[in-house]
Order: C-alpha cells, then structure tokens, then sequence
C-alpha cells in the first residue's frame, strides 16, 4: 500500500531539490506553500511577479503591510537584502531568462513538456491568462506540481498529448505530483521518485503517458 | 515655477475626453482609488481601460465597470465572480487579455516610443492565432504592439511639485510605466514633500512622466 501526497507535502518534495543561491519564482497554488519548506539559512530568493523580489516569511496575524503584496494578492514580509521593482522590470526577470526556476501549477502536463494551466475549453468565455505563460517560456527551468490524476474520474494529467489549450510548450522539465517525480526527457517521461510502496506498474496504470524507468 | 500640484478632485480629472484610453494602475495595493472615483464622478464615457485584472465584485474596478462606461477592457485576467465577466457575457464590454508580462512590455514600449516587439510569450498558444509570428534565435515569436494611455491614473507614496515620485513596497508595480506611457499622467499621493526632499537616487517616476498631482492623505 502506498499513501498520496498531501498539497504540503508536494511542496515540501520541491524545497528538498531547490539549492542555495537559486532565483525563484512560485505560481499560484501548491508552488506558493514550496517557499515555507526551504529553510531560511539556505539563502533562495523568491520573487514575485508584481516586483517583489526577496520574499519572507508570512507575517504575523496583525502586523500585515498593506502595500506589501505577493502576485495572489497576499500580505508577505520582505527578507534583509529584498529588493521592489515596477512591473516591466519584474516580468523582464521572467521573460529575460532571469529566474534559475518557475513552479507553477497545472491542468496538464504532455510528455514534450507542453503545460496547459490557464483553460479548461477553446471557448471558455472568460480568459484567466495573468502570468503564466511568461514564466513558462522565460524561466530557466520550469518545474509544475499538480495532483497526478483529476479529482473526480481519476484521470490523468500526465498525457501524451494536452487535451486543454496550451499555455506553453516544450517548455517543462520536472513535474511533482501526489504519486511521483517525473523527468521530461526527449524519449519521455522518466521516472526519478515514487512515494513509498507505490510500484513502477501501478503507477503507470494511473498515467495516460508511457513512463520509462530510471536509468 | 514649475508645480504639478492641483487642489482638487475634479482639477485633477478635468478634460478626460469620451472615448479615451485609460491606463490605471495597482496589484492588490497601488490602486489610485480617489482618483477612480473621481472619473467615474466625471463622467467621460466609451472609455478603453487598461489594467493588470478585471477586478472583482466590488472595489475600484468593479465600481467604474458597473458605470458600464467602459466600452473595452485590456487586462491579463477576468475572474468568473466579478462585474467585469457578468458584463462580458450580457455583451455590454469588449474584452482583450493579454499575458501579464506582455501587457507591462506593451505599456513599457508605449511609454519608450518602442512601436513593436517579439516575443516567445504567448506565441504557442490561442492567443496567436490569426496574428504574426515569425522565429527569431530559433523560438517562435509573436508580434506585440505597444499601449499608449490618453490618461493614466497613478499612486504615490510621496510627489514634490516637479511630480517627481515614490512608491511604497509592491504598490509601485504598473505605476511607474503608466505614468511613462500616458500623454496626461494624473497622480495621487499620500504624502507631499518639498523639492528635494526626495534623494535624487530614490525617484521611482521621474516628474518628466508626470502632468498633475493631487494630495490624497491616507
């Protein structure tokens, strides 16, 4: 038997892989919580979409900033040495191939890194782009975490091919789920971790890609 | 003597024709509202309004789009819950979203005199479709056109006479390129301080981006 990550604990898997010194931008969602699991004497600078760069620790109920924002519109602290930037300059980080790292969240993620997270149809009438797909394309590295399957029917989100309209592609390299971490390699996805007690054939049977074995 | 500052609402407001562009500023902290709430008491009408997000069901955004007028909104996202969706679908508000980091380069190059850019942002995407591309440094690359403001409405934490200005923390996000990027960049600031006063390294919008400014207390 073999037991799911929670949400804290996906994030939690990504703080152990993100190494000192690393410039790093969290989406929304599970990668937002990945900051509270990277020990602040392991010196990683968090930035924010909206011109934040050096986030803190959450603050302390009462002692809020209100002109001290993160890109989900919640009250943070800014760390010794933090910076503030205008917008241009902060989405110029991403789009420049500033940042060593993006997390985001996700719908989808295909076996040639395409990521799907900004629509659920082609003909959603209202558009919640923000972002994303900036970061996709800019960062560094982009890693996702999501649930492995969806919530109700169980289905995948590890797909061969994105059924949601795409918000970049070709551009994921790693994806942290409840069940697994996944490589994305030009033969596919790669296998690299597994919760305890979950075996590569079950795995797979939960995963519309085909998934290779570790090297 | 040059001094930017007006004493009223209404002055700072004044001339805002019908059908003009406005940019407005703000992320969560950073929104102008005085100065919104002035517009909406001015009246101009068939406006385009540029701004990171739709808003939601009540605060600044959603009270100016409630006016219903506002012919067309520019923005990186529209939240299912709010004023800005419900107008969309009954077909009363155009709507053009634009990818967040686009959207600040566009009001950037608009307030650079930058007529157009490529960029990978967005180019894979639905967003691209019946729009140039073409691949520079081997990545496909879409054509974006800048944005010019007739009118940007800006906070500040502090403004001399000359406009020169600072934003406080992450409430400086759009303010600076919009200021940039409107023929009539219209602030409201928290604090006034005599010229010099702010250190000359420490001006975030330079007064050169900045037309009239109203003391707004917080």
């Amino acid at each position: 038997m073999f037991k799911p990550l929670d949400r804290n604990g996906i994030a939690a898997r990504i703080a152990q892989d993100i190494p000192e010194g690393w410039f790093v931008n969290l989406g929304i969602g599970i990668p937002t919580t990945v900051s509270d699991f990277v020990p602040t004497e392991r010196e990683v600078i968090f930035h924010a979409e909206n011109g934040v760069i050096g986030i803190g620790p959450a603050p302390a109920p009462g002692s809020e900033n209100p002109y001290l924002v993160n890109a989900g519109v919640q009250h943070i602290t800014l760390r010794t040495g933090g910076a503030y930037v205008h917008h241009a300059d902060s989405f110029a980080i991403a789009r420049g191939g500033h940042l060593d790292l993006c997390v985001l969240g996700a719908f989808e993620v295909s076996e040639t890194g395409d990521i799907a997270n900004w629509a659920r149809a082609a003909d959603e009438p209202v558009k919640q782009v923000g972002g994303a797909m900036d970061l996709a394309v800019g960062a560094q590295r982009l890693w996702v975490a999501m649930e492995h399957n969806t919530k109700g029917r169980g289905e995948s989100r590890i797909r061969r091919v994105c059924s949601y309209p795409l918000t970049a592609k070709g551009v994921v390299k790693r994806v942290y789920t409840d069940l697994a971490v996944l490589d994305v390699t030009p033969t596919g996805f790669v296998v690299r971790d597994m919760v305890p007690g979950l075996t590569f054939d079950a795995l797979q049977e939960r995963t519309e890609a085909k998934l290779l074995p570790a090297g | 003597m040059i001094d930017k500052f007006v004493s009223t609402r209404a002055e700072a407001l004044a001339g805002i024709e019908n059908g003009a562009t406005v940019l407005l500023a703000g992320f969560g902290a950073g929104t102008p509202e005085h100065l919104v709430a002035g517009l909406i008491a001015q009246g101009a009408k068939d406006l385009t309004l540029v701004c990171n997000a739709g808003g939601r069901d009540d605060g600044p955004i959603a009270d100016l789009l409630a006016t219903e007028r506002v012919r067309k909104l520019v923005c990186s996202f529209v939240r299912p819950a709010s004023v800005a969706a419900r107008l969309f679908t009954a077909g009363k508000l155009e709507l053009e979203i634009v990818p967040q980091g686009t959207l600040a380069e566009r009001i950037r190059a608009g307030g650079a005199g930058v007529q157009g850019f490529y960029t990978p942002t967005a180019a894979d995407t639905l967003l691209a479709e019946g729009r140039e591309t073409r691949v520079i440094g081997g990545r496909l690359c879409l054509l974006e056109y800048p944005i010019v403001g007739d009118v940007a409405l800006i906070d500040a934490w502090q403004a001399d006479r000359w406009g020169n200005l600072t934003h406080r923390d992450s409430a400086r996000n759009f303010n600076p390129i919009m200021a940039m990027a409107a023929k009539l960049a219209i602030v409201q600031t928290a604090h006034v301080v005599k010229l010099g006063d702010i250190p000359p390294e420490h001006v975030h919008t330079a007064g050169v981006f900045v037309q009239r400014v109203l003391h707004v207390p917080v």
